[in-house]
């Protein structure tokens, strides 16, 4: 609660009206709350596709493995899962730590931490396919 | 972080009980928050018994009963008695609700009242709406436009334009909803709320108002608006049967729309 600050050493003599006003709109939001929808209706088909190629792909050899990703449409979609599921993935854990995690240094902190480490997972998952497709 | 237990000078203790007197027949149980700014106790939940039989038929008849007839310190607000000024809302049985609406016999067993969640006390179940009230301020609730009224009547609307309007005006603001929202609860400070974004879409959708394009860049913000996950519990406390998730998603339909 504004008006209650948890230090009682500050003191806020500002208006609320000031306050609900706040730094004003940061113009923004729009891009994120669409993205997040778009991709996770992108996900159902490719979910049920990965799910499909992983149950077709059982038992299968190394060499297997890697004719299936050298088919051009199981490299193209499984890389169009990868960025799905990852900017997915990005955009929901964008919004739980904006819900739950109030100092700004700590925000900040948390994003980028997390951003980079999906930035590499999806990195990583990416070039496996590409070794196996190329 | 956001909260999830209550500061240790807000954990309810027991309170005391007041026994019905000797003879009633229909004895139902009320279990109330109270607090006092002034006595630096920690809240309680005081325990009333009501004689059903000498007492109306709604829950703030009830709360009435008692401050008149068992205990005149406890404190909340009320005024129409009817639904309209929205001041008598208060958690009752675990939902948001306005007392003069809520019939005591939907209540199974003993009907506990809280304040409206997650704001600050100011004694009893009498929240602090300041903020509130101020986020109302900030969306400027009022018609706006350049074009004058016609100097001989007032500004028409069509029946269809008019008709975008209900489900909107009806709205009392008596931040039922706004409090029952986690998204508020945390992010209160700078998330505007169901109430307020109701509000805000009730100018939005007004065919008279000329401000639209402002509207929503006042709105366009990852917290004003888009901290709404439509989680529904606005919707379903409203005490007015309105639908304030609706109003919000047709404020995010529009930001969609002028983006092309």
């Amino acid at each position: 609660m504004s008006n209650l600050n948890a230090d009682p050493s500050i003191h806020i003599r500002r208006s609320e009206l000031g306050r609900a006003r706040g730094l004003g709109a940061a113009k923004s939001g729009l891009h994120h709350w669409w993205a997040q929808r778009v991709t996770a209706i992108a996900l159902l088909p490719l979910s049920l596709y990965f799910v499909l190629s992983v149950l077709m792909l059982k038992g299968a050899s190394h060499a297997g493995m890697v004719s299936f990703m050298a088919e051009p449409w199981n490299a193209v979609l499984y890389l169009c899962l990868i960025a799905a599921l990852f900017y997915h993935l990005s955009l929901g854990l964008q919004t739980v730590i904006e819900d739950y995690v109030h100092k700004d240094s700590t925000r900040l902190a948390t994003m980028l931490a997390v951003k980079g480490l999906i930035v590499f997972c999806a990195l990583a998952a990416a070039v496996s396919v590409l070794k196996l497709a190329l | 972080m956001a909260e999830f237990t209550l500061p240790k000078n807000s954990k309810i203790g027991v309170g005391k009980t007041y026994k019905a007197p000797a003879g009633a027949k229909r004895v139902k149980e009320f279990k109330i928050y109270r607090w006092n700014p002034d006595d630096g106790k920690n809240p309680s939940m005081d325990t009333y018994e009501v004689d059903l039989d000498a007492c109306g038929p709604m829950v703030l008849d009830a709360i009435i009963k008692i401050k008149n007839e068992i205990d005149s310190s406890l404190t909340f607000r009320r005024s129409c008695r009817e639904g309209i000024c929205g001041s008598c809302a208060m958690n009752i049985d675990g939902t948001n609700t306005l007392a003069c609406l809520k019939p005591i016999d939907d209540v199974k067993g003993a009907v506990a009242i809280n304040p409206l969640p997650h704001m600050p006390v100011v004694k009893d179940l009498v929240p602090d709406l300041t903020q509130a009230y101020a986020q109302y301020r900030s969306i400027e609730p009022w018609l706006q436009s350049d074009t004058p009224a016609p100097p001989d009547g007032e500004r028409l609307q069509s029946k269809e334009e008019r008709a975008e309007l209900d489900g909107l005006w009806e709205c009392i603001m008596c931040f039922c909803c706004s409090t029952s929202c986690p998204s508020y609860w945390w992010n209160g400070d700078r998330y505007l709320g169901p109430a307020v974004l109701m509000a805000a879409y009730r100018w939005i959708a007004d065919s008279r108002d000329e401000r639209t394009g402002q509207r929503l860049d006042a709105l366009e913000d990852p917290f004003k608006l888009y901290r709404c996950h439509t989680i529904m519990n606005c919707t379903q406390t409203c005490p007015k049967g309105l639908n304030p998730a609706k109003a919000i998603g047709k404020v995010k339909q529009l930001m969609l729309e002028r983006q092309g």
